[in-house]
């Protein structure tokens, strides 16, 4: 499961052989607490683009970035790519408007600085912090 | 909580004894044994990390209902004083900011509305936009947006949304000082435009409630409340606009902390000195994302007027109090004698100005402020009253809710959301959303028991209780 326990809100884990694909991989495990992503039809993108030299902070941008962009255009993003120049940072999103007939779960606010690490492990990389509900 | 960690002040209140050599200020928790054991470790480490913040004033407390947040725990109080080189904390505010409660008095009685309860109910989640990703029946362009931003709950019934008595009871007001809506990010604001007068989801509610039983008559007289009588509470926030404001301010102060060389405890304490350019920057949105938030529930109680008008055409829907509860205002404060402007976080935790406060409106001068516990849609809420006791213990402040004692993976595990609104509507309660892994997370069993967090609450000294409140319907996020 990509999820850790926090008392009140949901820690989310992302991993992937690199440290992109451990964000891409953090951006479904968010945006799976608000619907079945597998349900969302790619019919529409936005485009993501930052500077951050701090991997930690460009995690929890890159998530914020995607949820405000998602919710400014009423959207539910359900695939996710991501490349990295140095500290520039650049992404891509689709889905889709809201349907009635799709899941609700839970409006994810934002992304936290709560136990937030990017770190290598043995098989790749790990994203991970605590996303307020 | 580990217990062996904290020493008891008096059965109520608790402190954390400062190791050898440690440098910071009293760390103060209030609540009882039974209160604190059940809560997570991670709150000791929280509060313990905010005395340590440059110009705090008195200690750094949580209140009874407080569990694990981020940088602060929720439940967290603390003060600064920005001529001692106080700081403003984006964490101490959190991310929905003025999250609050507006409570809404009517002069019906239980009896009258049994008849109509689940066309109320449906009436109320029709009308209601209430859930991840359903929008408002509003939709505004950037220069009404920053008219919201400057006037609160004003503008709301500048546009017809309410009357002008409402804004008589509710915090400043109805309209936040200092309010900069040009600190506000375009994406923040564009997030907003469809936005108003919309619940959103997590643990966000409105719910028709009954006076289960008065607790202190006169009070309750000052109130305006009878036993049997009909409430309804509305708990939401500055939606998209404060959570952007949040998050991006989260990370902009994080830099700024190391800029500015504040040595920080923890990395999500983010904070700068509010006479910094970048805490002010934050406290001229705060405030703006605080005036959204008084005129998004200013329209939401307008909007469950229309619907108790379309049900009970000939009974009124007064405001009781409008009370937000993830703020930082400037107030003043007696310390050791001298008074003094401070900057005051509640990070859930409610303002409880007691009796005689200059701000309080004139109704509530004498009894003192209501504050509002909320509780969990099964279970029940209640109204108490700020006391004077309070100013001195906690800068006059109160808990605002039952606070949670499970995760919401946990719930998830134990209760299915179907299963769990079918016996609620067993046990009289109707509840009505979209999202059943909401439902579930947000069981009332995954929340401490309220009427401990309320006793402690008056047992600390920091509210009285004045009234119990059980739920009839809840329209859920």
């Amino acid at each position: 499961m990509p999820y850790f326990e926090h008392d009140a809100d949901i820690g989310v884990v992302g991993r992937g052989a690199t440290l992109e694909q451990a964000f891409v991989a953090g951006a479904e495990a968010v945006f799976s607490l608000i619907t079945r992503i597998e349900d969302v039809r790619l019919r529409e993108s936005v485009e993501v683009q930052f500077e951050e030299a701090d991997p930690e902070l460009a995690f929890v941008t890159w998530i914020n970035q995607l949820l405000g962009h998602a919710h400014e255009n009423g959207l539910v993003l359900g695939k996710f790519e991501l490349e990295r120049e140095g500290d520039h940072w650049r992404g891509r999103a689709r889905g889709e408007p809201w349907r009635d007939e799709m899941e609700r779960g839970v409006g994810v606010k934002g992304a936290t600085l709560t136990m937030l690490s990017v770190a290598q492990t043995d098989g790749g990389w790990e994203a991970r912090c605590v996303v307020d509900v | 909580m580990d217990l062996t960690r904290i020493s008891a002040l008096d059965p109520w209140s608790w402190t954390v004894p400062r190791a050898a050599g440690e440098s910071r200020h009293d760390v103060k928790l209030y609540g009882s044994h039974e209160l604190l054991e059940t809560m997570d470790d991670k709150v000791l480490e929280q509060i313990t990390n905010v005395a340590r913040l440059p110009g705090l004033v008195g200690a750094a407390m949580t209140m009874p209902d407080a569990h694990w947040g981020y940088g602060f725990p929720i439940g967290g109080v603390a003060a600064f004083d920005a001529e001692r080189g106080g700081i403003v904390s984006a964490g101490g505010v959190g991310f929905d900011i003025s999250c609050g409660i507006r409570c809404l008095r009517t002069d019906l009685t239980l009896p009258d509305i049994m008849p109509r309860l689940k066309p109320l109910a449906d009436n109320l989640y029709r009308d209601i936009p209430a859930g991840v990703g359903v929008g408002g029946h509003i939709r505004l362009d950037v220069p009404e947006l920053d008219r919201v931003l400057a006037g609160g709950a004003a503008w709301a019934v500048e546009q017809g949304y309410g009357e002008a008595e409402d804004l008589e009871f509710v915090e400043e007001k109805g309209r936040a000082r200092g309010a900069v809506p040009a600190n506000v990010s375009a994406l923040a604001k564009k997030r907003q435009l469809g936005e108003m007068g919309t619940l959103g989801s997590g643990n966000h509610y409105l719910e028709v409630q009954w006076v289960e039983r008065i607790l202190d008559a006169e009070a309750a007289r000052a109130f305006g409340l009878f036993e049997g009588q009909i409430l309804i509470s509305i708990h939401c926030g500055s939606r998209g606009l404060g959570h952007q404001i949040g998050t991006e301010y989260l990370v902009s102060l994080a830099k700024a902390a190391g800029r500015l060389g504040i040595t920080l405890p923890d990395r999500e304490l983010a904070c700068a000195p509010i006479n910094s350019a970048e805490g002010q920057d934050y406290l001229g949105a705060m405030n703006a994302a605080t005036n959204c938030a008084l005129a998004n529930r200013q329209i939401l109680a307008q909007l469950t007027r229309r619907v108790f008008a379309h049900h009970f055409p000939k009974h009124r829907l007064e405001t009781l109090f409008d009370v937000s509860h993830n703020t930082c205002k400037a107030e003043w404060h007696v310390v050791e004698g001298k008074r003094r402007l401070l900057h005051v976080h509640r990070k859930g935790a409610t303002r409880a100005f007691g009796p005689g406060h200059p701000d309080l409106p004139e109704r509530y001068r004498e009894a003192g402020q209501p504050v509002i516990i909320g509780g969990s849609m099964g279970t029940g809420s209640y109204i108490l009253a700020g006391t004077a006791e309070s100013e001195v213990r906690a800068f006059s402040s109160a808990s605002h809710g039952a606070g949670r004692s499970m995760s919401r993976h946990a719930a998830l595990k134990r209760w299915q959301g179907r299963a769990l609104l079918k016996d609620l509507e067993t046990r009289g309660v109707l509840v009505r959303t979209r999202s059943m892994r909401g439902a579930a997370e947000e069981a009332p069993g995954a929340y401490k028991d309220v009427e401990r967090v309320a006793e402690a609450t008056e047992r600390a000294g920091l509210a009285r209780r004045v009234a119990v409140l059980r739920p009839k319907v809840c329209v859920k996020g």
